[in-house]
């Protein structure tokens, strides 16, 4: 697999040899090239923001976005040939693997992100108080991106740990730079939460690799089936710890008191991000370390896991439903606790992955993470476009006022809810429901069953309202700024088309992923 | 032929998609008659194709693959059973979109109207043809958005309310249905409902069965209803404008007894065996408290409703369709569809009446509408009066009339029911329904008197009561002569469905 075995060079290659090239790790240019290109733009943009005059501080928003583009554009190649690994030991096994694992997690991510750039451009370039720094932000973005890309490739825990504090690390600094005061406050929240969260699954990895021997994922799971008897409390420990660490990331209960009050701080498209990419870094990792990593104690943590994600999903939905119509930031609040919910309904194949002790199931969370990261940043995008306070009662009467975001909005809920005409969000449930089934979690299905029809009550309300008859008189609509409609009609007509032919996103649930 | 039940599923969906676009109200609606009309047409012209000689064989076929990944198909079909099920959803569709073009609820308008009624039409339509377990479960719910749009936002009083319960209740039901049908389909290894009837049940263990025929009973009870999972009923059809009522009695009830015969009896038979004494007691005390409620409405001084009746009688006549399938008999199971085929009727023209009596004097409360002698609808309004009379009898299943055979058939299922149900127990659900139907005649009559009777001289709470209208008699004649027809020609669909319920149930 790597380019050493290409050129017929040995693989083992002893330290004192005449060679010194042989020593030279050959990287895999293609195989990196998604975070590679990430990291690349975001360094360019704030090289760029140095030099640009600014008047033409707006060209740094196109850039991230072409960024970001080229970076989809290089899955392509990945997606069509061989999975390729890169960095790799000399005794065997890899650091960096693009599978279509991590592929199908890069695409969430950067196509994520492209779609958070597109949201925020006019709120960026906007010359209002609420203005954010243009250079700065950009830069974040990508950088953190980046970090999110990186990590469902990464096979071993350092790089794990390192994507994921480069994915977080500035999202920190992201919801701090509105202005406002609110955003300074959810940021130290979120990283008090979030700092803790990497301390303490720091000591967990250390525990695991003090009892495997080993950093590397696939390594830590012979190792660990092998430990020694006393060693096995040690292990165990460290892989709750590890897992604790990714379950803060992931706001699963009880580790997700941070999510609403970090969501209203932020900037908007911030806040879709979050809900999105920040989720899918961390349930990437889950995934990556429950099912390659602790597969030895697959029904320890498949019986945790399937708690958590039942108490998520019902606190999440549960807190959602009590949100009334008219508190200030109410659609956020709304959502930041449905994003809870749903990281719920994301966690039931993982679970179903250690009860039926094979990966199989986890195409499910893949395929479900895809349709959920996309319509969730189509509601953020609404949400953004309808602004003022974001109070639910906002909504109201929406369709008089702007009928096309009123069908988008109501489409993206009704996805979200798993209701036709949200066909591909009722299949995404679907498929989640039948990993649980399949995996014998009979009891977890329920739960969630009943999980679908609280969220219908709040995601319906929400839908019911937009069409509802406006109280206050009819506004002249504003101009809908270009780049958040292209967003809306990007995630709309791909929610269309999914739901359509599902097949398109399905099919990860049928292929192999490791 | 499968083009012509491919354009049946189409042509409605895309008229949903139509009404997007930015036409005037008054076109909408008529658009929405002609669209309806057309699939009616196209309904009429699937079953004159229809191969009646051998009506237990799936005919005009379709059969691709759609999510491989899920292996999910798109299988549709028509047999005997579900025949006349879609000529009875399209003719119905149709009326109501005649009728609404004059006659139009208060609510934002046509186009939305229209739109939601031929989205509902594709979600009904496609209940009945799909023959692929996760695609029964989509048009299931397909149906749930409009009709909770329609009674939210056309209907009158607690509409809110009542269209939350409706769509909460239901999808709650659905969605532990899903979870048998998942059940199913990872033990079987397909979602294919052909092949799963085909194997009867061979492949499951008994577990699986019990299991997941529980989940799916519980699902299609609440869509029935069967007592006691009928509550969100009443106040859904008391909200609902007159076009939901009708759709809601007439064809939404059908499709959960609909899914009891296509899913339940042939696919997994130990656990609906099992179940099935259950079922039947259930059926028997909703045939009884039915007719009970009817009989507190229909009281002088209850202040009940007529639409609240109406529904509340629809627990009892679904009861019937209920212990039908219970018995697991083919006389039963045939009574059932019958039935189904003679309430979605008799029940739709029901409400179309009341609904118009509603119109005309502004509220359907029985009390206000009688006064001291009664309504007076023979002398006041003679024709529309004719009819509800009419209807009422057709309900308490005169013989002769649609109502009669279908509840007939599914008791003689009971008094025999099939080998290994306890007898005495069915029996006993026999005489609860025997009483039933007699407490039904009563209420009725009750109604009659004091709607249709009455001294038409009594200060009346409207001074002009006009009668039947062009576009009332356009859309009720067909039902009222259609319940004529059943009653006096019962071959006519039993022929249908006969070699087929023996096919499901692996007899014949």
């Amino acid at each position: 697999m790597t380019t050493t075995h290409d050129l017929g060079q040995p693989v083992m290659t002893p330290l004192a040899v005449a060679d010194p090239g042989g020593l030279i790790q050959s990287v895999d240019w293609v195989a990196v090239a998604p975070p590679l290109i990430a990291a690349l733009a975001a360094l360019a943009v704030l090289v760029a923001d140095l030099f640009l005059p600014p008047a033409r501080k707006r060209l740094l928003g196109r850039l991230s976005a072409a960024g970001l583009l080229a970076a989809l554009a290089m899955l392509l190649p990945l997606v069509l040939g061989d999975t390729r690994s890169t960095f790799c030991f000399t005794s065997g096994g890899c650091s960096y693997t693009a599978d279509h694992f991590a592929l199908a997690f890069q695409l969430l991510v950067l196509g994520g992100a492209l779609l958070t750039v597109l949201l925020s451009l006019h709120t960026v370039d906007s010359a209002d108080a609420e203005k954010l720094p243009a250079g700065e932000y950009w830069f974040l973005l990508l950088s953190s991106a980046c970090g999110a890309a990186l990590l469902p490739a990464a096979r071993d825990l350092a790089t794990l740990v390192i994507a994921l504090e480069v994915a977080t690390l500035p999202a920190f600094a992201l919801v701090a730079l509105r202005r406002d005061g609110r955003g300074a406050e959810s940021a130290l929240k979120f990283f008090l939460s979030s700092v803790t969260a990497t301390a303490v699954m720091l000591l967990g990895v250390s525990f695991v690799y003090a009892a495997a021997g080993t950093i590397q994922l696939q390594g830590i799971a012979d190792g660990l089936a092998h430990a020694p008897a006393q060693l096995k409390p040690l292990a165990e420990a460290g892989a709750v710890l590890t897992l604790v660490g990714f379950a803060f990331k992931t706001a699963a209960v009880p580790f997700h008191f941070w999510v609403p009050d970090t969501y209203v701080g932020a900037p908007l498209p911030v806040a879709g991000y979050l809900s999105v990419v920040g989720k899918a870094a961390g349930l990437s990792g889950l995934a990556l370390v429950t099912t390659l990593a602790f597969r030895p104690y697959g029904h320890t943590w498949g019986l945790v896991l399937a708690v958590l994600a039942a108490l998520t999903m019902t606190v999440g939905n549960a807190a959602a439903l009590r949100q009334r119509a008219d508190t200030p930031y109410g659609a956020v609040r709304l959502l930041a606790w449905s994003s809870v919910g749903q990281a719920g309904y994301l966690l039931v194949p993982l679970a179903a992955a250690g009860y039926a002790d094979s990966a199989e199931p986890l195409g499910a969370t893949v395929a479900y993470a895809l349709i959920y990261g996309l319509v969730n940043l189509g509601a953020f995008g609404v949400v953004a476009l309808v602004g003022g306070s974001g109070r639910l009662e906002s909504f109201r009467g929406l369709a008089g006022r702007n009928r096309w975001a009123a069908f988008a909005m109501a489409f993206f809920l009704l996805c979200l809810a798993g209701l036709p005409p949200g066909v591909v969000g009722l299949f995404g449930k679907v498929v989640v429901f039948r990993s649980a089934v399949d995996a014998g979690l009979g009891w977890l299905a329920v739960v969630m069953a009943v999980n679908v029809v609280i969220a219908l009550a709040y995601y319906l309300k929400w839908t019911a309202l937009l069409f509802a008859p406006s109280t206050e008189q009819v506004v002249a609509p504003r101009r809908v700024p270009a780049s958040l409609a292209t967003a809306l009609g990007l995630a709309a007509s791909a929610a269309v088309v999914l739901s359509v032919a599902p097949q398109l996103v399905l099919q990860v649930v049928s292929g192999s992923l490791f | 032929m499968n083009a012509v039940l491919i354009a049946l599923l189409v042509l409605p969906l895309l008229g949903a998609a139509l009404m997007l676009a930015p036409i005037g109200d008054k076109r909408a609606l008529r658009l929405g008659t002609t669209l309806t009309g057309a699939t009616l047409l196209l309904a009429i012209a699937l079953a004159a194709g229809f191969d009646r000689g051998a009506p237990s064989r799936m005919q005009a076929v379709t059969d691709v693959s759609w999510i491989p990944a899920l292996d999910v198909r798109l299988h549709l079909g028509v047999d005997g059973i579900s025949l006349p099920l879609l000529v009875l959803t399209a003719l119905l569709t149709f009326l109501c979109a005649v009728y609404s073009v004059k006659k139009l609820p208060a609510g934002p308008g046509g186009r939305a109207f229209t739109g939601l009624l031929l989205l509902l039409e594709t979600g009904m339509l496609a209940t009945f043809t799909v023959l692929d377990l996760v695609l029964f479960f989509l048009a299931f719910e397909i149906v749930l958005i409009p009709m909770y749009f329609l009674i939210s936002r056309w209907g009158s009083g607690q509409k809110v309310r009542a269209a939350n319960r409706f769509i909460l209740y239901t999808l709650l039901g659905s969605a532990v249905m899903l979870l048998g049908f998942l059940l199913i389909g990872v033990k079987a290894g397909t979602f294919d409902m052909v092949k799963l009837a085909d194997a009867h049940g061979a492949g499951l263990s008994h577990t699986t069965q019990l299991i997941a025929a529980l989940a799916i009973l519980v699902g299609l009870a609440v869509k029935a209803p069967a007592w006691p999972l009928h509550s969100w009923l009443p106040d859904a059809h008391t909200a609902a404008p007159t076009a939901g009522s009708v759709l809601l009695a007439g064809v939404l009830l059908k499709m959960g007894t609909y899914g009891l015969v296509r899913v339940l009896l042939p696919i997994v038979p130990d656990g609906t065996a099992t179940y099935a004494p259950y079922l039947g007691a259930f059926a028997a005390v909703g045939i009884v408290y039915g007719s009970l409620a009817c009989l507190a409405l229909a009281r002088t001084g209850a202040k009940g409703d007529l639409k609240r009746l109406i529904a509340y009688s629809s627990v009892g006549h679904m009861g019937f369709v209920l212990l039908g399938i219970a018995s697991l008999t083919p006389t039963g199971v045939n009574g059932a569809l019958f039935a189904n085929i003679a309430h979605g009727l008799i029940t739709g023209l029901l409400f179309f009446l009341v609904g118009a009596v509603k119109d005309r004097y502004g509220t359907a409360d029985l009390d206000t509408l009688a006064g001291a002698t009664g309504a007076a609808l023979y002398g006041r309004a003679p024709r529309i009066g004719a009819l509800l009379a009419f209807a009422a009898v057709a309900s308490l299943g005169l013989p002769g009339l649609a109502g009669f055979w279908g509840e007939l058939l599914a008791m003689y299922g009971a008094f025999d029911p099939a080998a290994g149900l306890s007898r005495p127990a069915f029996v006993t659900y026999m005489v609860l329904a025997g009483l039933g139907t007699l407490l039904t005649a009563a209420y009725l009559l009750v109604v009659v008197r004091r709607v249709c009777m009455g001294d038409p001289k009594q200060p009346a709470p409207v001074a002009d009561l006009p009668d039947l209208q062009g576009y009332e008699a356009a859309s009720w004649t067909p039902l009222a002569a259609l319940t004529l027809v059943a009653g006096l020609w019962p071959a006519l669909l039993l022929g249908l469905s006969d070699p087929a319920v023996k096919h499901l149930l692996g007899s014949g």
